[in-house]
């Protein structure tokens, strides 16, 4: 007689698929809205193949209300924050996302763990040294280890997007800190070396739950220690690579429980996320290594030493007065200062005058890869004005000004000479523009502490201070016009 | 119900798992090749939301009545899992729709 349950299995072949062509059509314009709802459809038939599968068992579903609660209560904080939150605190709902979905595997790594060692006829029988409880102690403690510091650094990736956090009961805003002396990394190679000891030693002595709890510890303070000395421009790379981890944590959970899907969904999940991490590594012309291990800039940075006298809105708004193409390059600062919507009226008012008016965005520019062309288009940018670096580079040379707001490293010249921290990144061909209008805090160095050519050219002008300040007085100066 | 949570109980099971695995991999670094940067964020949304796959084994860990730590673990292992599922798809949907409307709504 054909089994039901195991024909049920393949449900998980359709969900899998489901999986393979969502995360494939994701990564085309037109079709990723589809992509989207077939991970979604893979999901909920992975859920329930699993409801059923459950219920054809012996015994059926015993625990109907643990899971009905769980699903429950998890869908609505899960709407709940997906339909309050502001597009501009995206990434970080992303991160934290990530940590719950790693915290989720290393939970069921652990619960599983639990209920085995604790099991009579697992203590009566000892069948320690066949390959199929091997797997299992194996996979439980290595989804532990991949799961908890998945959760820590996706949390720490969090505040570091935000910037800081209130202290609870008053309102007292502190700046996350980026903290990391050199010597930290062999604390974290020699974290890393103890979680794995201790998975072997899960081998020798698998009833021991104190050395699952030890793998748990130390993964939880390596996710911490990995992300504390990263800098905040770097999150991206950071949360594409937990992004990754997370997905192999399912796939370890997924040999802990013996499950194809999840093994399947988790390893792909894992791969992707990785080539989306090296992907992002290029577009700086970093390495991961170097991001991962080095503090980046660091002991090098240059002091600047010349100056440069800024110029006021009103100058910049005579400027502007008659020119016919004008490009934007926002960078980092317009994210922190929050200002993508001055700059949308700022370009509007340009358009009402005729200019031609278009966005060049560096592929890292802000704090996620595609975090520009999501703020602008939060602020009504249409679409067709974005354009990719490699495109619009050509065009600077045609281009009356060009404004650059909260941006360095993306549009410093000296990256052409292949020399230096920055050398041989591609960058904004902003300095190619008739008149470069630069708002900015300071001519403080950029991320990768190097000073900027472009701040001192003839051609420059300089707006110091805040994005959101300077945009909304240049605007009030273009009104006054 | 040892049957549905089904630690490997051959080699050959483990050994077949494991070239899914392998495979799966492969697969995952042949998926995306070239991605236009508009949807980066997106797709790393969406792949974070599918990571949530979790939910499975969470559902398998939950499906027992002691209401020791073990199934206390599983059920919170269950909401963090349906935060990511549910959350993580939203808030992809949310983005693309953003983008996708700005290009209809264009000049």
């Amino acid at each position: 007689m054909v089994n039901v349950s195991s024909l049920l299995d393949l449900g998980y072949l359709v969900s899998a698929t489901l999986f393979i062509f969502g995360i494939k059509m994701l990564s085309s314009p037109k079709t990723a809205p589809k992509g989207n709802m077939y991970g979604a459809v893979g999901m909920l038939v992975a859920v329930l193949v699993t409801v059923l599968k459950m219920q054809l068992s012996d015994g059926g579903i015993e625990g109907w209300m643990w899971i009905l609660m769980g699903l429950g209560i998890g869908s609505a904080i899960g709407y709940w924050m997906a339909s309050t939150v502001e597009m501009t605190g995206m990434p970080e709902l992303v991160a934290l996302f990530n940590g719950f979905g790693g915290a989720a595997s290393a939970l069921v790594a652990l619960s599983e763990g639990i209920r085995m060692y604790t099991s009579e006829t697992y203590v009566i029988a000892e069948p320690v040294y066949q390959v199929y409880h091997l797997i299992p102690v194996l996979a439980i403690g290595a989804s532990a280890l991949v799961g908890w510091m998945t959760l820590t650094g996706s949390l720490i990736a969090m505040f570091k997007l935000k910037g800081g956090f209130t202290i609870p009961f008053t309102k007292k805003w502190v700046r996350f800190p980026t903290w990391g002396p050199s010597w930290l990394n062999y604390a974290k190679v020699g974290l890393f070396i103890a979680g794995l000891v201790m998975i072997l030693m899960t081998i020798t002595d698998p009833g021991n739950l104190k050395l699952i709890y030890g793998i748990v510890a130390v993964s939880c303070i390596l996710g911490i220690l990995f992300v504390l000395p990263i800098g905040g421009a770097d999150m991206p790379v950071v949360v594409s690579l937990l992004n990754s981890l997370s997905g192999i944590a399912a796939a370890f959970t997924g040999f802990v429980v013996g499950n194809t899907v999840l093994i399947i969904a988790g390893s792909m999940v894992g791969a992707a996320g990785l080539i989306l991490t090296f992907i992002m590594c290029k577009a700086m012309n970093r390495d991961l290594f170097d991001v991962l291990f080095k503090t980046f800039g660091g002991s090098t940075r240059e002091s600047v030493t010349r100056t440069k006298v800024g110029s006021d809105p009103e100058e910049v708004a005579m400027v502007l007065d008659g020119i016919s193409k004008c490009i934007i390059v926002p960078g980092y600062g317009m994210a922190v200062s929050q200002s993508q919507h001055l700059v949308k009226e700022f370009a509007d008012m340009l358009e009402e005058n005729d200019v031609e008016v278009s966005y060049a965005i560096h592929p890292v520019a802000g704090r996620m890869p595609g975090h520009m062309n999501v703020l602008l288009a939060e602020a009504n940018v249409p679409y067709e004005q974005l354009i990719e670096m490699d495109e619009i580079n050509s065009e600077f040379g045609d281009c009356d000004v060009a404004l650059v707001i909260g941006a360095n490293d993306t549009v410093n010249p000296v990256a052409r000479t292949g020399e230096g921290p920055l050398g041989g990144m591609p960058i904004i061909a902003a300095d190619k523009a008739g008149v470069v209008v630069i708002i900015k805090r300071s001519l403080s160095v950029g991320y990768a502490g190097v000073d900027n050519d472009l701040f001192y050219e003839d051609k420059t002008m300089m707006l110091f201070g805040d994005g959101k300040k300077m945009m909304a007085e240049l605007n009030t100066a273009l009104k006054e016009l | 119900m040892s049957d549905v949570i089904g630690l490997f109980m051959t080699l050959e099971g483990f050994i077949l798992s494991l070239t899914v695995f392998a495979l799966a991999i492969f697969l995952g670094f042949e998926l995306i090749s070239k991605v236009p940067a508009t949807l980066h964020t997106p797709l790393m949304s969406g792949a974070n939301a599918i990571s949530g796959i979790s939910i499975v084994g969470a559902l398998l860990a939950a499906n027992y009545v002691e209401g020791n730590t073990a199934t206390i673990l599983a059920f919170l292992a269950i909401i963090l899992a349906t935060i990511n599922v549910v959350g993580g798809f939203m808030v992809t949907n949310n983005m693309l729709q953003m983008i996708r409307g700005k290009k209809r709504g264009g000049k």
